[in-house]
């Protein structure tokens, strides 16, 4: 484009009429209804198929974090409980489960897919009631999409000699599964579904401060009748984590969390002869050409950058804007972050929520104001925030480089950072420019550019012209320092596997 | 009487051979009276250097070329069989019979490797069947540099098998040869550098474990590590800080021997990353 048609296009921009709604279209309020929710006053351990007070009789609050009222009150594992769950584990392993029939171990798994289905409502309510994400996203993404993760593994029981041809495998054995808080029951589904469908018994530690939705997870497997000790669930903070990664009597860790935390499993677990799988941090870059399609690449940013208030490792937190563009997209996506409507998680119009504890409101806190005092420029909506609860404005640094420590750490909040580029070289150069390998997005209307982005990005999932999509048969993971091991697809199925004639060991 | 000229045996490191930048040397256990250059920590960052600016290019070529540059490699072991005898021989007390089965099995070995690079996309990638309007496929991917140890026995066959499964892979290695019989695995050297292989693809280092594997270990442009030998918890928790790829290949002295063992996709699998890409359909 010439210099004088682009100020031309500018021109016509500016005087393009703006709707402007003022309090004239004010959205009514639409909450979810939480009648059919029932909630125990107290949550103790589920080990071996029973509900058992912890040993040390301690429990602990769990809360809202849109209202910060209590919810309940559930139980903190100690090491005795751990070493109760792990033997459960051990003798179910042995006993049971690792020596039915694939068809049926097929078949509960199968069972706990439709229970999850059947009990849609209550699981999302929970799931934006302990956690504080729109319940659109709880009822649209991470409720189907864990019942999905238990359909689509459930065929994988009796097949898994198809899935690696010549190969004998058998499972690993007992593993122990810790999950973060961002998406409680999706993560527990990745983590259970295929350490289950291969044979594998399960000590599983949800987050600290979302633990509701993995209980009634339990709840679930009881109906399912699924035999006891195949999964125990031992709640409490890192603690317990702690416990649970030094347990002798486990075959494999599997973790998905923060770098900082997944390192130290890694330290922990060398020379124990564990497996381990790590899903760590990320700081994704979302490169947008100029021949992009700007309206859904927009769509593509917010919901790259702002879906569960970019608190998701794979979120496209660093937005890489080809310089020629990047006044008009800024533009764009300025006017849209403004209509991002936040608030009430419980309210069906609702498009972000609450963060998700206070100390992860007062961690991104404390790098949005080191970003602004290296200079970076901060944007924010103006939108009004509720008095109680962790609430943080959908936020956009410009004027970014690539040293600023909001380019280069992982936020895991709602806020992104813009840089310019010239080339698809200096992308590519960008873009890598991390020691996280997570997830890449590119936006451009070239098909061959496409591909010849996507096969340079150091990044385990790589979006193009779409972002934070999911699906069981689709692997997930990192490159670099964002882990390794993959979750979904057939090559997820091998973190649950050992083969007889494989000679290497992990540690 | 002729007085013989005798070989230091170098470091082959960025398609060169450098003596060590320490300016040491030593006699190998296995061979007393000959000279090897001693690997310094400085000389290992160095060949990690040549090896990760050889990796974009090596996993750049297609299958098809890296296939065939392996197979030149078993070419080149395979005229050089007789000398390489004499090398295994000079480094251990095998017998000549031995000595040839190692060459004849290294020779089988490289050729299985030869004819992987251009099927590990269909043996190890997929299409994913995903419900909603999207083409999502997998592809395989190098970890990158990865650094390798060799076991002391067998001297050939050994590097070649923590090795080659890693080049095969696309990735760029600095592989520490045996430490007890080094003269065969550096001599390796002069035989990739005759296969086209790219300067840098494959470094060999000599030296001693117990100075080099600490630095292998917390190098934080290494990707990930495959050691011969016992599990070892302070290397392995070294590695972590950069979140490493760690294998061990703890096989018993037999096997070492065994193609079976020592050819198979478990040698691949831990160094090759799968990338997922989805890219919407629409009219």
């Amino acid at each position: 484009m010439t210099q004088r048609s682009e100020q031309q296009s500018t021109a016509r921009e500016e005087s393009r009429p703006q709707l402007v709604f003022g309090e004239r279209w004010v959205y009514s309020p639409a909450p979810q209804s939480t009648e059919h929710v029932s909630m125990r006053e107290r949550y103790d351990l589920f080990i071996d198929g029973e509900w058992v007070a912890p040993r040390g009789r301690r429990h602990f609050d769990t809360i809202n974090p849109a209202t910060e009222e209590v919810l309940t009150r559930v139980a903190q594992a100690g090491q005795a409980d751990v070493d109760v769950a792990v033997q459960a584990a051990r003798r179910a392993q042995t006993d049971v489960w690792g020596p039915m029939a694939p068809r049926d171990r097929a078949r509960y798994v199968f069972r706990i897919a439709r229970l999850i289905q059947e009990r849609s409502r209550e699981l999302a309510c929970l799931e934006s009631l302990d956690g504080g994400k729109p319940i659109r996203e709880s009822r649209d993404v991470d409720v189907p999409l864990a019942a999905a993760h238990f359909f689509y593994h459930a065929g994988w029981a009796d097949k898994l000699h198809l899935a690696f041809p010549g190969a004998k495998a058998s499972p690993v054995g007992v593993v122990g599964q810790i999950i973060p808080w961002n998406f409680p029951l999706l993560m527990a589904a990745w983590k259970l579904a295929p350490a289950l469908a291969c044979g594998n018994t399960v000590v599983l530690k949800p987050a600290e401060t979302t633990p509701l939705t993995a209980l009634h997870l339990a709840q679930i497997l009881e109906q399912a009748e699924l035999p006891p000790g195949v999964v125990n669930i031992v709640t409490g903070d890192g603690r317990t984590g702690g416990h649970l990664v030094a347990h002798p009597g486990l075959d494999k860790i599997a973790f998905t969390g923060s770098t900082s935390v997944g390192r130290l499993i890694q330290r922990s677990l060398a020379g124990s002869g564990k497996d381990l799988t790590l899903e760590l941090g990320g700081k994704a870059a979302h490169i947008i050409f100029d021949d992009a399609a700007l309206d859904q690449a927009v769509e593509g940013i917010v919901k790259g950058i702002f879906f569960n208030q970019g608190h998701v490792c794979c979120a496209g937190s660093r937005l890489l804007v080809q310089e020629s563009i990047h006044d008009e997209l800024m533009r764009r996506l300025m006017a849209r972050m403004e209509r991002i409507r936040v608030g009430d998680p419980m309210d069906k119009n609702t498009d972000m929520g609450a963060i998700n504890s206070r100390e992860q409101l007062q961690r991104i806190e404390a790098l949005v104001d080191v970003g602004v005092a290296e200079g970076c420029e901060l944007h924010q909506s103006t939108c009004t925030l509720p008095s109680k609860g962790f609430w943080f404005r959908p936020s956009v640094f410009t004027g970014v480089s690539l040293s600023n420590r909001v380019a280069r750490e992982e936020i895991f909040g709602p806020v992104l950072t813009v840089i310019t580029f010239r080339t698809p070289a200096e992308a590519v150069e960008k873009a890598n420019n991390t020691p996280y390998g997570l997830s890449a997005g590119i936006w451009t209307d070239k098909g061959a550019r496409i591909l010849w982005m996507a096969e340079r990005m150091r990044a385990g999932v790589v979006w193009n012209n779409t972002f934070n999509q999911f699906d069981p048969a689709s692997p997930f993971g990192g490159f670099k320092e964002s882990g390794f091991g993959r979750e979904g697809g057939r090559q997820g199925l091998q973190a649950y596997l050992r083969f007889h004639d494989d000679v290497l060991v992990q540690g | 009487m002729r007085v013989s000229v005798k070989k230091t045996y170098k470091l082959f490191v960025g398609g060169r051979f450098p003596r060590s930048e320490s300016g040491r040397s030593f006699e190998p256990a296995g061979a007393p009276g000959v000279n090897v250059a001693r690997a310094s920590r400085k000389d290992l960052r160095d060949a990690v250097v040549a090896a990760r600016a050889a990796q974009p290019g090596w996993a750049g070529r297609s299958g098809y070329n890296r296939g065939q540059i392996l197979y030149r490699l078993a070419e080149m072991i395979e005229t050089r069989s007789a000398s390489l005898v004499d090398e295994i021989r000079a480094g251990s007390r095998k017998s000549q019979a031995a000595a040839e089965r190692e060459v004849e099995a290294s020779i089988d070995l490289v050729t299985w490797y030869a004819g992987l690079p251009d099927k590990l996309q269909q043996l190890l990638g997929s299409q994913n069947e995903v419900s909603g309007p999207f083409f999502d496929f997998s592809t395989i991917e190098p970890t990158g540099v990865i650094c390798a140890v060799a076991p002391d026995a067998p001297s050939l066959l050994g590097s070649l098998a923590v090795a080659i499964p890693l080049i095969a892979g696309a990735n760029t290695v600095v592989l520490l040869v045996s430490e007890e019989s080094p003269l065969v695995g550096l001599v390796l050297g002069e035989l990739l550098a005759v296969s086209d292989l790219p300067g840098g693809t494959l470094n060999l280092l000599a030296g001693q474990r117990d100075e080099l594997l600490p630095q292998m270990a917390s190098h934080r442009d290494v990707d990930g590590l495959l050691l011969a030998g016992t599990p070892d918890a302070e290397l392995g928790a070294s590695a972590a800080d950069s979140v490493k790829r760690v294998r061990w290949a703890n096989l018993p002295d037999r096997d070492w021997s065994r193609l079976d063992k020592l050819t198979s996709l478990h040698w691949v699998r831990p160094f090759v990353e799968v990338k997922t890409l989805w890219h919407p359909k629409a009219p």
